[in-house]
């Protein structure tokens, strides 16, 4: 699986593949014991199976032709709804089920070499690796089960798991040790100890989750499933009871009560199919947006929990920050031109690899020093030091030295020269401004001045977490930095407050603190010492470059490894609740037009003055529908097709935007309350003119 | 519709809107045993009864204690009533000698089965009577076995209430109180200091007080008449107070020992409204947010309103098929005592006969000022609706919030998922449980009312029957056709909702009627009681969650709208097929000249 792969996924709904195989699996799906979990669609199948056996009956006791016409209609239309909500789950299973196909065939039958007690080596089937054991994996093997790197250094493609295809480097010891099953080792050798029993695997669990097998319902699922099967037996009470009602009612009527078909139509309309049928989809298809984002939920209990966070805990470096210090200005000591400075600066870097010496020698360029080799002078690098915090460059007799500023102002001292005060007062203003600053000197002139390197954040960051806000989310930056470069970042970066000088101990109290005030809290972590605050965390994201522990600890593990990611999943979870919300209250507000179509047709006849005329409730037909057959048979087919044309909304969830409550509720509330409420009427309209176009109803 | 006659219902509610504030924070003071105005006079009885009932006042309760408090002073005191009406002939107090063999002739006998129905319908505060009072009952037995329970089952529904809204406000304390302490503190601090001066004034206006055997005379035409005598004031400020609504006379507040004066008539308006409407203020308190209270008692309101309105519409129209004969024709020509007279009381015409019919129906009191079995087809239709609801516009005293709490926890759960967050409804997470228990709670009520109407729509009894008379159960209806089965659903729809107000019609007074009312009656009240606890178990057991901008605003208008909408689409979607069958086909046929 690669990362095209996924993407080519998520654009497809409507893959060819996809749909044939929900559609067989729509019928599959029919089994009484299945849809035995779902009481909505269960109702529906039992008033299908009723009403098949009595159309048979009714064909042998030879009905009248269009008599039987409209209850085969009726029939086939109660199949077909419980075959189309059918079909929306197996849509939804779809796209799990074909990422499990790939990852199944990753998973091929590998060998392992696994050493002996006696330290020999002996090839054994992967599958048969139990924890603890210790195998060795070569350049060009595939690693056999997931463990922990107990010696050496390589460099794995772990393409099949993340569908990054840029090698990462795995070794010994340090938060870089954990290995996966089923990704290649492509240079050198790594000893792994095993750390999973078979059956167990990330790419186990991961085919499990995709595929659903052991899909388990959400909290929230549940609750709503009471009540809808609550609603159905507040519907089967109300439909059930009509029965004797109208037999007390047609006492004085020569008219016939309203026989079973419509009855059962009445109740089949009126249960909240719509949201019945559509409900695990929502569900399953939330996972799999969250696995598009390559993001790999444990439970869907996580993805809903999600929603509900109140406080991101984001790490500075990385998520916020570009996780590298730049330099951004050069500030000049007393009489020093800048141009030296900038030199001065460039020269001592020159041999310095990391990002931030790197930064120093682009920046310089803006004061026109270009760069250039050293190697036609006497040049001596002095690389830094943790001792000194110093590094630097010797050219010829010249002394350049950088470096933080206590170390350098006692190196000046030290050489004879005065600390001046302007510069002495520019340092703190960096520091204050969350910046670092790195002085430089040389033997020569003294102090030359300093250069603000600073934290780099984001783009865009500032405007993600105003949209948090206003979604009621706090975010707080975890950051190693002293309180005074903390607040400075914290304020340019937008968040809502920080934790300065974390320790995995006072992150941990902060999240207990949070959770003790009823919040909700999510987090991103990979150390080891993050384990048991990922733990602790009502959703706790893992970095797959993280260790085994913390993958372990975590209920989601981002492949990508990208902090900034946990975002996303909160709006996933908003969105994956919303789309429940919505179309449960559409599937309510619809039946108030199934009243007005079924209703009257039921009733129409009674206290009519003859068997030609219409009795006083069908005035209670407001859409005008033609007929009392066309009537019912137009809200069923409505409330069939209603779940077909639905299953987009189901699998894509209703559309999310960052806003406060009210909003968002007077928005979804004005588009699938009162949306619900009128959607039907024209609806149930088009459908009865058709029927009676296509001569499938009466015309009157 | 007349102008004056608007005018009174706008003056009735705005009388309730000033006055729910004040008594919701005495309740509220009352509740939390902070020192109120009668505390002087008041706490060493409290302290007696504590005393004397070996009632430990500090104890704090779970839900299950709790319940089975509830449950088990109900069920004590209910047995209690059931042998005093039985032996009812043996006890002092009988003047008339009811039971005994000088009865006069007029007297209904006491059965085991109306014994059954009557301390059902007193201990559940529905106060059906399947009896007539002033022939039936001894003094002894209004006093002590109605009145008592008018009492004790009003602060029962007020002490669940509470109940529940210390379920919300817990923070993981798991505890919601203590059943006695509520139980004897609104009875003697909120209901006994209220009733004495509201009887009072009753009194003043005429309403009778005495022990006096009932006087028989002569009239100017030559007939004989009885009039029937009773500790009437007393009884009748509690019976509107406490949102029982039993009668001491069968006709109850249309009778003019009962309700003699307008006066007397907005006076039991405003007591029947009066602790439901302070009760939402006492919530908001409580859960230190008075605009949840507020919203409440807007949605209230506003139901409220649209229910009146309609009625007093249809009754000031009339029947149109009178038109041509020029009687009772509307209220443009003969001011409210215009329109759909018959049934009604001149004294009280045609706006205070609707208003009550709608006061009365919203709570779940049940007295009524007018024959409701005479409304025309679309007031009766709101009657019976207003009960079907699920007595929640106002409701009982405590039932009506603990109902609507119900509804908005509902509303809260359907609608809240829309803000992508799991529900919570002050503070409080929405989940399994709280579904489960809220379901319950519709469903039962959706159970007793349509399968024992449909039950009674359909049964057929076989001569000598013990259960009925003979034939079809519906020979006890007055009427036939849609009225016939208005009449049946609104005695479960009255039963079941705790109402205990009658269309009328129903000839109740037999084994049959009297058990599956009883039953009605007794599920409409525990078996709402116990979810609605349970929930509050529930809720006491789970952590406050703070309210962010991300959490769904139960105080503003989009929530008003909202649960008025759920709670009319819940009640009509349920009823709305059973109501066509009744009122709207005859409001139809009305129309086409054809009555019943």
């Amino acid at each position: 699986m690669t990362n095209e792969n996924i993407k080519k996924q998520s654009k497809s709904i409507y893959d060819k593949k996809i749909i044939n195989r929900a559609l067989i699996d729509a019928f599959i799906k029919l089994n009484p014991k299945t849809l035995f979990k779902n009481p909505v669609m269960f109702v529906v199948l039992i008033g299908s199976i009723i009403t098949t056996i009595m159309f048979f009956e009714n064909i042998v006791k030879g009905y009248k032709f269009e008599n039987l016409l409209f209850q085969f209609q009726i029939t086939i239309w109660l199949w077909f709804t419980v075959l189309f909500a059918n079909f929306a789950e197996a849509m939804a299973e779809g796209r799990g089920k074909a990422q499990a196909d790939t990852l199944k065939k990753n998973k091929q039958a590998t060998m392992a070499t696994r050493e002996t007690v006696r330290g020999t080596t002996e090839s054994v089937l992967a599958s048969s690796l139990k924890k603890g054991d210790i195998v060795l994996v070569k350049a060009n093997e595939t690693i056999p089960s997931d463990g922990e790197v107990i010696e050496g250094v390589a460099s794995v493609n772990e393409s099949a798991i993340t569908g990054e295809s840029a090698p990462v480097i795995r070794e010994s010891g340090g938060d870089r040790s954990a290995v996966t099953g089923g990704t290649t080792v492509l240079s050198d050798w790594l000893r792994i100890k095993i750390s999973v029993d078979p059956g167990q695997t990330f790419i186990d669990r991961m085919i499990n989750l995709v595929e659903g097998a052991n899909r388990q319902k959400t909290p929230n699922e549940i609750a709503l499933d009471i009540l809808l099967a609550g609603l159905t037996i507040v519907f089967l009470l109300a439909v059930a009871t009509l029965y004797p009602f109208s037999i007390y009612s047609y006492q004085s009527c020569p008219h016939k009560a309203p026989d079973l078909f419509s009855l059962i139509s009445l109740l089949v309309c009126l249960i909240p199919t719509t949201i019945g049928g559509l409900l695990s989809a929502i569900g399953i298809a939330g996972m799999d947006r969250v696995l598009q984002y390559n993001v790999l939920a444990t439970s869907g209990k996580a993805v809903e929990a999600a929603g509900d966070v109140d406080t991101l805990l984001l790490d500075k470096t990385g998520t916020i920050t570009l996780g590298n210090r730049q330099a951004v200005e050069f500030v000049v000591a007393p009489k020093i031109a800048i141009q030296d400075l900038a030199d001065a600066a460039q020269l001592s870097s020159l041999s310095d690899e990391t990002p931030e010496g790197r930064s120093i020698v682009i920046y310089a360029k803006n004061y026109g020093i270009r760069e250039r080799e050293l190697s036609d002078k006497d040049v001596t690098f002095i690389p830094f030091s943790a001792q000194t915090r110093i590094s630097g460059v010797n050219i010829n007799n010249r002394e350049i030295r950088k470096g933080a500023t206590d170390s350098i102002f006692n190196y000046a001292k030290h050489n004879g020269f005065t600390v001046p005060y302007e510069l002495e007062r520019e340092v703190t203003r960096i520091a204050q401004s969350g910046g670092t600053p790195l002085v430089v000197a040389d033997n020569i002139s003294g102090l030359l001045g300093a250069i603000y390197l600073k934290d780099v954040v984001k783009g865009g960051m500032k405007e993600r977490f105003a949209q948090l806000r206003s979604m009621g989310i706090r975010t707080i930056m975890i950051t190693g930095d002293n309180p005074l470069t903390a607040a400075a970042i914290a304020s340019e970066a937008g968040v809502d407050d920080f934790l300065a000088q974390a320790t995995p101990e006072n992150k941990m109290e902060l999240i207990k603190r949070e959770q003790t005030g009823g919040r909700l809290v999510a987090m991103t972590g990979d150390g080891t010492n993050d384990a048991p605050a990922l733990a602790q965390a009502d959703v706790g994201v893992a970095m797959n470059t993280g260790t085994q522990a913390a993958k372990e600890a975590g209920n989601m593990i981002d492949l990508d490894s990208n902090p900034t990611k946990l975002i996303e999943v909160v709006e996933i979870g908003k969105q994956l609740l919303m789309t429940r919300g919505a179309l449960t209250t559409f599937s309510i507000a619809n039946d108030v037009a199934k009243y007005f179509a079924i209703l009257p047709a039921m009733f129409g006849s009674l206290y009519a003055l003859n068997a030609n005329t219409h009795g006083p409730l069908w005035a209670l037909n407001i859409m005008g529908l033609h007929s009392a057959q066309s009537a019912i048979l137009a809200a069923v087919i409505f409330n069939a097709l209603i779940i077909i044309v639905l299953i987009p909304l189901a699998l894509k969830g209703v559309t999310y935007r960052a806003m406060d409550a009210k909003s968002l509720l007077q928005r979804n509330f004005l588009i699938y309350g009162l949306g619900g409420l009128v959607a039907p009427f024209p609806g149930i309209w088009i459908i009865d003119q058709i029927l009676v176009i296509l001569h499938l109803a009466p015309i009157s | 519709m007349t102008f004056l006659g608007i005018c009174q219902i706008f003056f009735f509610i705005s009388l309730i809107l000033l006055i729910a504030k004040p008594l919701g924070l005495y309740i509220y003071n009352v509740l939390e045993g902070n020192n109120t105005l009668f505390s002087g006079i008041l706490r060493p009885s409290e302290m007696l009864i504590y005393r004397l009932a070996n009632i430990d006042f500090c104890e704090e309760m779970n839900w299950l204690k709790y319940t089975q408090c509830v449950i088990a002073f109900s069920l004590v005191s209910m047995l209690l009533t059931y042998l005093l009406l039985i032996f009812q002939n043996l006890l002092p107090l009988n003047p008339m000698h009811f039971g005994l063999s000088d009865a006069p002739a007029y007297a209904t006998k006491m059965t085991p089965d109306l014994a059954f129905n009557t301390a059902i319908s007193f201990t559940t505060n529905t106060n059906w009577q399947s009896y007539a009072g002033e022939t039936t009952m001894t003094y002894l037995s209004q006093m002590l076995a109605l009145a008592f329970h008018n009492f004790v089952s009003s602060a029962t529904g007020i002490a669940v209430a509470i109940a529940v809204i210390r379920g919300f406000i817990a923070n993981r304390v798991g505890t919601i109180g203590n059943f006695w302490t509520d139980l004897t503190r609104i009875t003697i601090y909120i209901l006994l200091p209220i009733c004495i001066p509201l009887a009072l004034l009753l009194v003043s206006q005429g309403v009778v007080q005495n022990l006096n055997p009932y006087l028989t005379f002569t009239t100017l035409d030559n007939h004989n008449q009885t009039l029937s005598f009773g500790l009437v004031a007393s009884q009748e400020a509690i019976k509107n107070l406490g949102t029982n609504g039993g009668g001491f006379f069968n006709a109850n507040s249309a009778h003019p020992f009962e309700n003699p004066t307008p006066l007397t008539n907005l006076l039991e308006m405003l007591s029947i409204f009066i602790i439901p409407a302070a009760l939402t203020y006492t919530f908001g308190k409580m859960v230190k947010d008075t605009r949840q209270g507020v919203a409440l008692l807007t949605v209230m309101t506003i139901i409220f309103l649209i229910g009146t309105l309609v009625t007093y519409h249809f009754e000031a129209k009339g029947n149109p098929n009178f038109k041509p004969y020029n009687i009772n024709y509307a209220t443009n020509q003969l001011g409210d005592s215009g329109g759909n007279m018959e049934g009604k009381e001149l004294r009280f015409g045609i706006a205070n006969s609707s208003l009550f019919a709608v006061v009365t129906t919203d709570t779940s009191c049940g007295a009524v000022n007018c024959l409701h079995d005479c409304l025309t087809p679309m007031g009766g239709l709101i009657t019976l609706l207003n009960i079907e609801l699920g007595e929640v516009v106002f409701g009982g005293t405590g039932s009506g919030l603990y109902g609507i709490i119900v509804f908005a926890v509902l509303s809260v759960f359907i609608a809240g998922l829309m803000v992508g967050r799991t529900p919570e409804y002050l503070g409080k997470k929405i989940e399994k449980k709280e579904v489960k228990m809220a379901m319950l709670f519709i469903l039962i009520a959706a159970f007793s009312i349509l399968v024992f109407t449909a039950i009674a729509s359909v049964i057929n009894f076989p001569k000598d029957s013990f259960w009925n008379s003979f034939g079809s159960g519906t020979n006890n209806l007055n009427n036939v056709g849609p009225h016939g089965f208005s009449e049946l659903l609104y005695a479960f729809s009255s039963c079941t909702g705790n109402n205990g107000s009658a269309f009328a019609g129903l000839s109740a007074n037999t084994p049959f009627y009297n058990i599956l009312l009883g039953i009605a009656m007794f599920l409409g009240r525990f078996f709402m009681i116990i979810p609605v606890l349970a929930m509050a178990g529930s809720l006491s057991e789970k952590k406050l969650v703070p309210a962010s901008i991300g959490t769904f605003p139960t105080y503003s208008y989009l929530f008003v709208i909202l649960l008025i909408s759920v709670i009319l689409i819940v009640g009509a979607l349920t009823f709305f097929p059973a109501l066509c069958l009744g009122p709207i086909i005859e409001e139809f046929l009305m129309r086409q000249g054809k009555l019943f």
